[in-house]
């Protein structure tokens, strides 16, 4: 019996048939091809783990050759770039709750002349630790700078002075999340990930499922308006959102012992933004995918590039500045500094603001989209 | 009687529940309507026939608002199709060709959701009165994705006539049927019409189309033919015989080559010839009777799926000498 034993000549049809119809699809065929490019740029020149010039503020009390000679020093690690020099030190805490820093140096008062008694002073280094993995080398790199930074200042004001240890200490405070656990930085970016991720995929997939299974045409036909088709998709989406959102922060309060420092209304504020940022991306990407596999695609090609330069894996700030704008253009990079912000620094509204209004800003214009490609014919 | 029988009806344009003229719809290169005007007056089921890929399923998607004509107007039920589309979605139901409702949804759940839509007070009352209607009361609680092609189309039917619309569009719902199905399908059809409710349906079918108060025959995005089918039929210029033989294949070949041969279809022990030139169709058949003294001929009466292959081949010679025609000008 023929059919029965393996034919090469069926094998060859059906290898011919799949190509010409994965050919056919032309957008899937892009994104194949597309995202191993994308991850490249982003893995080979976007993502550093490692992350130097990080913007710190000097609280400088004192100021003198020996002062000086200590910032040059910490500059020249490469690990700091100072970006402001405020007077006090709450306003230094306050660039730091905003983000805008990632270390503060407080330089204390008669620095110098403590150091000169040979009374060991201390510089306090404060890291911002809701990203441990971008402030561990930088402190390394300041451990022992104590030991060499002022050795030639110090050989003209005598040797004594050097042979008795260090002139000075530094020490490093870690604020936010004092023990660096890996977990308080991941958990609210967890949140910010998932609802991404689901949001888009679900909005996207089941307004294709409409148009492919037909049953659009049939909506349309009655008198249900566009408007109305797109509220009730999401309504769903937006409780299911809530939802996840909710038992992520509920778990990782009992096993991690997380904390929420902020303002729990400011959080549900923050994330109604993004949720809405993200039901419209699903939306638009449905009204361009003709079918579910094309959406899903779609979606992992949004996907993957704003998950890695959003800073949830690794740090924003090691990133060139090119990729940080490409980062800011997404929702979720946003999302993230209010989560992580809200859940471990207790920060206030005039802390995310800027963050609220990006947001909002991709909202608008991602939801305008969305809206002028939907329409109630199927021409 | 062929050419453009719509355009010149001098009636009054109030009394048609369709009345659309000189519509075009183009989807990037390919014209797929071109200049369809189609008059149908309240009350009557018209069915609207035509090969696949001529415009019909276009035509009707214009006429509900799902699509915006590229040029030409026209009116349903006496909205504009271009600005009152939502008046018409209102009144009218639209049965697309493809199972419209949620699969994954009981069939109580689908009639309740489309009433719903319609802003119907009782809901739930008007799903369990289409039920019953329906005689799927004991099933209501199935998915409807589970339902046979015949009763999904019967539940289709059942969910577009839910707000008592005065006007009925129906694309391909017998698609797939089986025949006594498709039968019930009809009786329903012309109980809508009896009270009163306009229904414009697309079908393949010769048997349902004769079911029509009028019928109206798409090529090529253009109304060729309209009328009743007993008209169309009578005033048909087309001459059909048939022939009874043994050996039908040889007698056919034997046809084929004959002059005045336009169309010769075998049926088992018999065969349908036909052509527009009387005397010569006849002349064949006399010298064809020389060769098979055994055949036996007999004049019909054209049946309407003879007289539209008949014109729709006329029509295609006519076409493809058109195009090649346009084609050696465009090389010149």
């Amino acid at each position: 019996m023929i059919s029965g034993k393996f034919s090469l000549q069926r094998m060859r049809a059906l290898i011919i048939k799949e190509f010409i119809q994965i050919l056919r699809d032309r957008s899937t065929f892009g994104i194949i091809f597309m995202m191993p490019i994308i991850q490249l740029m982003i893995y080979g020149y976007a993502i550093n783990t490692n992350p130097k010039h990080l913007p710190t503020a000097v609280v400088m009390a004192d100021d003198s050759l020996y002062v000086r000679s200590l910032t040059a020093a910490m500059q020249n690690t490469g690990y700091f770039s100072f970006t402001d020099f405020p007077p006090t030190v709450a306003e230094a805490e306050d660039l730091m709750a905003k983000g805008d820093v990632q270390f503060i140096i407080e330089i204390p008062q008669n620095f110098s002349r403590d150091l000169l008694r040979g009374e060991h002073p201390d510089v306090l280094v404060v890291a911002d630790a809701t990203d441990p993995v971008a402030i561990g080398n930088a402190i390394s790199s300041v451990a022992h700078i104590n030991t060499t930074a002022l050795s030639r200042d110090l050989e003209k004001a005598g040797d004594a002075l050097q042979t008795r240890g260090p002139p000075f200490t530094i020490k490093v405070h870690n604020r936010y999340n004092p023990e660096g656990l890996t977990a308080y930085n991941i958990v609210p970016g967890l949140i910010g990930l998932l609802l991404n991720m689901t949001l888009i995929s679900m909005t996207a997939v089941a307004i294709t499922r409409e148009r492919e299974r037909g049953t659009l045409e049939n909506l349309l036909a009655m008198p249900a308006r566009p408007f109305e088709v797109m509220i009730g998709k999401i309504t769903p989406f937006i409780i299911i959102a809530y939802m996840q959102a909710a038992v992520i922060l509920i778990v990782s309060h009992i096993l991690f012992g997380l904390p929420i420092e902020g303002s729990l209304l400011l959080l549900i504020f923050g994330l109604s933004i993004y949720i809405a940022a993200n039901l419209a991306i699903g939306f638009t990407i449905s009204t361009f995918a003709t079918n579910q596999l094309q959406a899903m695609q779609m979606t992992f090609f949004y996907f993957l590039p704003s998950l890695l330069l959003s800073g949830f894996l690794f740090p924003f700030r090691g990133m060139p500045l090119w990729a940080q704008y490409l980062g800011n253009a997404f929702p979720i990079t946003h999302a993230l500094r209010i989560l992580r912000g809200l859940v471990l620094k207790g920060i206030g509204l005039h802390h995310i603001a800027a963050d609220l209004w990006a947001m909002a800003a991709a909202l608008v214009v991602v939801g305008y989209i969305a809206m002028k490609r939907y329409r109630e014919t199927i021409d | 009687m062929m050419q453009d029988a719509g355009v010149t009806s001098a009636h009054m344009p109030e009394g048609y529940a369709i009345a659309v003229h000189d519509l075009h719809k183009s989807f990037g290169q390919r014209h797929v309507v071109r200049g369809c005007s189609i008059n149908v007056p309240y009350g009557n089921i018209y069915g609207f026939l035509g090969p696949n890929g001529t415009g019909k399923t276009t035509t009707i998607r214009m006429l509900c608002g799902l699509l915006t004509p590229d040029a030409g107007t026209g009116t349903c039920l006496g909205y504009n199709i271009r600005t009152q589309s939502a008046l018409i979605k209102r009144q009218a139901g639209y049965m697309p060709q493809k199972f419209g409702l949620y699969d994954d949804l009981t069939i109580r759940e689908n009639l309740e959701f489309v009433a719903r839509l319609y802003e119907m007070p009782d809901a739930k009352q008007v799903a369990t009165d289409a039920l019953h209607r329906l005689g799927l009361h004991h099933r209501q609680n199935q998915l409807a994705g589970q339902l046979s092609g015949g009763w999904k189309q019967r539940l289709a039917l059942a969910a577009c006539v839910l707000h008592k619309p005065r006007l009925l569009l129906l694309d391909e719902p017998t698609a797939g049927v089986d025949p006594k199905a498709r039968r019930e399908f009809w009786d329903e059809i012309h109980a809508f019409a009896a009270e009163g409710i306009t229904v414009l349906v697309s079908t393949h079918y010769m048997d349902e189309a004769e079911r029509c108060h009028q019928i109206g025959y798409l090529l090529d995005g253009k109304l060729l033919v309209h009328g009743a089918v007993s008209d169309i039929i009578a005033q048909s210029r087309l001459s059909t015989w048939r022939i009874t033989a043994q050996n039908t294949a040889e007698v056919m070949h034997d046809l084929q080559k004959r002059a005045g041969v336009e169309m010769a279809t075998s049926f088992g022990t018999q065969l349908h010839i036909a052509g527009a030139d009387a005397e010569a169709l006849q002349r064949a058949i006399e010298s064809m009777q020389a060769v098979f003294p055994a055949a036996q001929a007999e004049k019909i009466t054209p049946s309407l799926e003879d007289i539209f292959i008949h014109t729709m081949a006329a029509v295609g010679d006519r076409d493809s000498q058109i195009e090649e025609k346009a084609g050696e000008d465009a090389s010149a």
